[in-house]
């Protein structure tokens, strides 16, 4: 059981520090709910810290936060157009989210909440939802015409519509699959790969060592630019709905 | 796999609505609003440097144009003043070459007055001595003496044909 509790899964294993249960729903305070307050605490820190002294010429951290303010700004500004701009602090948060989860998640013993298939379904559901009251308020049952650009030849359109239906309703899927399955595969990788070190021990252990320094670097990346896809595809979603086509 | 696992769900769920809501609530209500203050600050003072080069270059530009203009007027004054002088002067000149020109004239009409006089004297003494040279030779080659009033018409002839 030992040997099993600390395989490559283990990681992500919830444990209930908080047990908490309301109306027999279990919302126990677990590790996952820490790291997502961590999330929020992080946040919160670099930006109060990055904004304490707001000066002209910017400090490191407040450039840190100006430039992460004009990156998202301008992905919704550059993906969505400025109606666009009245989403910019959902975006925003879930950049800052899913980032600070992805990141916070490569420490060691830490947890990565952005592993968790559910997390990210609630998410992705959530835009998919979101993005379809907009896009049906905005533009009526022309919101359909979604399904079938203009200048589509009718024989065309028999096998467009019904692939862009599917491609539609496949979006929250794609979504929050990406994410899980990348957080998911580089962990086991990371944990595998540090398991090799213990068990080759100090010498041939060098060669699964610089592995897994090299797959860190690599993890690191893929940690921000994971969350620059959600938050971009949600970006371009939302145009969808709002700027049609 | 513990991602499988649908006791965890509930409480996933839960934590992930708070935690998103406290965010959300920290990026709109703090993070950008404090951002987007220092941002329209920065703005603000580069357009007030901006606005201030402006006026400033538009008071150069005023400067420049009244420089020209009080050069120009100079200019056309300068202009005015040498033509009245050089007008003034030429008349002085004028003036002046007239009465030395009438000067010189009336010298050189005295002078050829006194020229002919004195060529007239002069005519008159010749035909004087002329008479006297021809009676003389006259005298001596032929011993005739001739008379007076004769040998001055005839040397007058002569010098009238000389002439």
């Amino acid at each position: 059981m030992a040997a099993e509790s600390h395989g490559p899964m283990h990681q992500f294993e919830l444990q209930r520090w908080i047990p908490l249960d309301v109306g027999g729903l279990d919302i126990s305070y677990t590790n996952s709910a820490l790291f997502m307050t961590l999330a929020v605490l992080a946040t919160f820190s670099l930006f109060w810290v990055a904004t304490r002294h707001r000066t002209m010429v910017p400090s490191r951290w407040q450039s840190v936060a100006e430039l992460m303010y004009e990156f998202v700004g301008g992905m919704v500004k550059d993906n969505v157009g400025h109606a666009g701009m009245a989403y910019f602090p959902f975006i925003f948060t879930l950049f800052m989210f899913i980032l600070f989860g992805n990141v916070l998640g490569l420490l060691p013993y830490s947890f990565t909440f952005t592993s968790h298939i559910v997390v990210n379904a609630v998410l992705a559901l959530f835009i998919f939802v979101a993005v379809t009251i907009i896009g049906f308020s905005r533009h009526g049952l022309h919101y359909f015409s979604l399904f079938c650009p203009p200048g589509t030849p009718l024989p065309v359109a028999f096998v467009l519509v019904p692939i862009e239906i599917m491609s539609y309703f496949i979006r929250p899927v794609s979504l929050s699959l990406r994410l899980f399955a990348n957080m998911l595969a580089g962990h086991v990788l990371l944990k595998v790969l540090a398991g090799f070190v213990i068990s080759l021990g100090l010498g041939f252990g060098i060669v699964p060592f610089a592995a897994v320094f090299g797959v860190t670097l690599l993890e690191i990346m893929v940690a921000v630019i994971q969350a620059y896809v959600f938050a971009l595809l949600s970006c371009i979603y939302l145009n969808d709905a709002i700027n049609l086509h | 796999m513990p991602q499988f696992d649908p006791a965890t769900f509930a409480s996933q769920i839960f934590w992930l609505v708070v935690t998103f809501l406290a965010l959300y609530a920290v990026i709109a209500k703090f993070a950008i609003p404090r951002i987007e203050e220092i941002l329209e600050q920065r703005a603000r003072f580069v357009q007030e440097d901006l606005d201030r080069a402006a006026a400033l270059k538009a008071d150069t530009d005023t400067a420049i144009a009244t420089y020209e203009k009080a050069m120009a007027a100079a200019r056309n004054q300068a202009r005015d003043v040498m033509l009245a002088a050089t007008i003034e002067l030429k008349k002085v000149a004028d003036e002046k070459t007239a009465v030395v020109t009438a000067e010189v004239g009336k010298q050189i009409t005295d002078a050829e007055t006194r020229i002919e006089k004195a060529k007239s004297e002069a005519v008159g003494s010749i035909k004087s001595i002329a008479a006297d040279t021809a009676r003389e030779a006259v005298a001596r080659i032929s011993g005739l003496s001739l008379d007076a009033a004769k040998i001055d018409a005839a040397v007058g002839a002569a010098l009238k044909d000389a002439r």
